[in-house]
């Protein structure tokens, strides 16, 4: 099974997102870690899922409390991951290695709907953030009947 | 202050893990090692895995680490996947002589913390020298 890294499946996503992720291209281009690898993509990387109710959005943000986020959503449909993950202090020692990556960060993506954000609720569970977003009313797909003659 | 360089990008995992009997990908964890003169301390991201899923294992000089990662049940359908899940492998040769009894472990927000303390005997040790 081989799963590709950006399927975004849903066209007004796809639109939605295209300045996104031209923005995102944009910054690795001018240096930092993106640079040369194929595919790259912001940091965190999200995994958005949607049903009838709402939106949810996960990433993985391993080491970080719910108190080193900020996480807002702006004009109805924007939602902004913001915090900073810390380096790792210690005393007087060798660092063998040091894979773990460390900065500040934020992310903003535009969600294909209008959501509720009194009802947004964020959770971190081992070390992965998700997002649940309620669709406002307006936005949740209504059942239309269909009358014959 | 240190340049940022966070990485979105997870890497799987290169080593063989024990033949799989469920479909899935393994991805290598990202680490930090760090060395003093009492012990080893290694660092593991492993995101959505819980301390409950953790494998661990130090044989001969081997640290094996596995993460068993459970599915959960996702309502709706996908938008966007920006990342895969699967379990966590990576084994480590560790040169110093570990005091096997005493090695702890804790998970917390995805972070696994082992603590491998050296052996007494292998302890650099001040020596006096004594004047006559």
């Amino acid at each position: 099974m081989r799963l590709s890294r950006w399927q975004p499946s849903n066209p007004i996503w796809n639109q939605l997102n295209q300045l996104q992720t031209e923005m995102n291209q944009l910054f690795e281009r001018w240096g930092g870690e993106g640079q040369g690898q194929a595919g790259a993509v912001a940091y965190p990387a999200v995994n958005v899922w949607e049903d009838a109710e709402a939106v949810q959005v996960e990433a993985e943000l391993p080491g970080l409390d719910l108190k080193d986020l900020e996480i807002y959503v702006t004009g109805g449909n924007q939602l902004s991951i913001k915090g900073e993950r810390k380096q790792n202090v210690a005393g007087q020692g060798v660092w063998h290695r040091q894979e773990r990556g460390h900065g500040a960060f934020v992310r903003v993506l535009t969600l294909p709907y209008e959501v509720n954000r009194d009802k947004v609720e964020a959770r971190l569970e081992n070390g992965v953030l998700k997002v649940r977003l309620p669709k406002n009313e307006a936005a949740k797909p209504r059942k239309i009947t269909v009358k014959g003659d | 202050m240190a340049e940022p360089n966070l990485q979105s990008q997870k890497d799987r995992a290169e080593q063989m893990t024990p033949e799989r009997t469920r479909g899935g990908v393994s991805f290598m964890p990202r680490v930090d090692i760090f060395e003093n003169e009492k012990e080893l301390t290694l660092y593991a991201d492993m995101p959505g895995i819980r301390p409950e899923d953790v494998d661990l294992r130090y044989e001969q000089g081997e640290l094996v680490l596995h993460g068993r990662f459970q599915p959960g049940q996702r309502q709706g359908h996908s938008l966007l996947r920006e990342y895969d899940e699967g379990d966590y492998y990576r084994v480590f040769q560790i040169h110093e002589s570990i005091d096997n009894s005493r090695i702890e472990a804790t998970c917390k927000n995805g972070v696994l913390t082992i603590h491998l303390p050296k052996l007494e005997a292998s302890r650099p040790r001040q020596i006096a020298v004594r004047g006559q």
